[in-house]
């Protein structure tokens, strides 16, 4: 028998999940289109669901000093909008958040929601890849925080355990000032990517001092690669040229775009190379 | 089943249903609010949108039980007011309604943009109503009709 629970406090959504084993439910807005059936009728859920939208716990976002930095803590059930509200979130995740729906869905959509689902295709989660973001997992054990391209195993897959819920997304204070967005898909609201494209970057007298590239739908997890960032990063702006015939060969690799409804293999990996291009020879400049 | 409560369109209501039940079900079903239609089913074309707790939501992409204790207002609820007749009377000066299936939507968007923006432009309008599709007008006059509502209800958002 699928139950609907809705617990009061993050303990009790904990036991519920130890129990009876419940799929979390934030907004819903990727689970109950999962799931949809015919109209009048129940969704085809196979599985209990627990509401966590609600509790207070997994509400509001904190912004701490770790040591290094500001460290930015996102509860499990902040929704887009509230994110968009906020004045400490980086510009790259606002403009993935602004662009991935109209206002029906980032009211009740939430980030941690997107993260779980493990996507290839959610724009936010791509810009959380640059940003180094770690998932905040709680259970019967103490809280335990795991980075979130180690959290994401594959389409739809995580290391989130049956008895454990993730309770925050954290962000370490971000250095790369430079950031460019683009997401490529049929429809600026609502519409699921063909694919994203998120780069960040800081530049020193010239020279590259740090970037983060990464592009989500076109291989069965986001696409970052930190060994050719490493390259990447000291090259004086005027030589990245003389590089980049390696540098795309190595993105070339870690490239592999399937064929679905949305859009097709060979206009996936053609754009994503022509997204990667354009940054290290445009947008890397800082125009933006 | 269970008893779920909530405040539909100002006055509490109790309804007997299982709490996995859609929304936009128990609202069209149980409490007879058939300005709510369902277009898509999956939250694309914004038809079914409500406000909960003062802001815009797809209804069929939502469970009842997700809803116990919230403050819901439907197109029904929007057009008994003052700012839902302005919105009413600017789409219809400004002949911004054709087939008519989206228009509940609209008119909650609406509400919800001018209640956080009472005087948008037009690309402001249009990010307002960018989960709402219409298949008839394109869009053109469903802006006017917006910027057309503003104007009569200038006092009352």
């Amino acid at each position: 028998m699928v139950e609907f629970y809705r617990p009061q406090t993050l303990e009790e959504a904990l036991q519920i999940r130890a129990e009876k084993h419940a799929t979390p439910l934030a907004g819903g807005t990727d689970l109950l289109v999962r799931y949809r059936n015919w109209a009048g009728t129940l969704p085809k859920l196979s599985n209990s669901v627990v509401y966590v939208g609600h509790l207070p716990e997994l509400g509001g976002i904190g912004v701490s000093g770790n040591g290094v930095g500001p460290e930015i803590r996102i509860g499990a059930a902040v929704t887009y909008s509230e994110l968009l509200a906020h004045p400490s979130i980086p510009e790259i995740l606002k403009r993935a958040s602004w662009e991935l729906s109209a206002p029906g869905l980032r009211n009740i959509a939430t980030l941690v929601g997107n993260i779980c689902n493990a996507s290839p295709a959610a724009d936010a989660v791509c810009a959380l890849y640059v940003l180094d973001a770690e998932v905040e997992i709680s259970g019967p054990k103490e809280p335990r925080r795991v980075p979130l391209h180690e959290f994401i195993q594959g389409p739809g897959k995580t290391v989130l355990k049956n008895n454990e819920l993730v309770t925050a997304v954290y962000l370490p204070s971000s250095s790369l000032p430079i950031t460019a967005y683009h997401k490529v898909g049929t429809r600026r609201a609502n519409a699921l990517s063909k694919l994203s494209f998120c780069g960040v970057a800081k530049l020193e007298s010239g020279s590259v001092a740090g970037v983060a590239i990464a592009v989500g739908a076109v291989a069965p997890t986001v696409v970052r690669s930190r060994e050719i960032e490493q390259r990447i990063t000291g090259l004086r702006l005027d030589d990245i040229e003389a590089s980049m015939a390696d540098i795309m060969a190595g993105y070339d690799e870690l490239i592999k775009p399937i064929d679905d409804q949305r859009s097709t293999a060979v206009y996936r990996k053609q754009t994503a190379h022509g997204l990667i291009e354009r940054f290290l020879r445009e947008e890397i400049r800082g125009a933006s | 089943m269970h008893e779920i409560q909530f405040t539909l369109n100002g006055s509490p209501v109790t309804v007997k249903a299982n709490p996995l039940k859609r929304l936009i079900d128990v609202l069209r079903e149980d409490l007879g609010m058939t300005g709510v239609k369902e277009g898509c089913g999956e939250g694309e074309c914004g038809a079914c949108s409500i406000l909960r707790n003062g802001k815009i939501v797809n209804s069929c992409i939502m469970l009842v039980g997700m809803v116990e204790g919230d403050d819901i207002l439907t197109p029904e609820g929007l057009s008994a007011g003052k700012r839902g007749k302005a919105i009413n009377e600017g789409y219809a000066q400004a002949g911004a309604v054709q087939c008519g299936i989206c228009m509940p939507g609209m008119a909650i968007a609406t509400e919800a943009l001018l209640r956080e923006n009472p005087t948008p432009n037009d690309h402001e309008i249009r990010v307002g109503i960018s989960g709402n599709l219409c298949r008839c007008t394109g869009y053109d006059l469903i802006v006017k009709g917006v910027h057309r509502a503003a104007e009569l209800g200038k006092d009352l958002w």
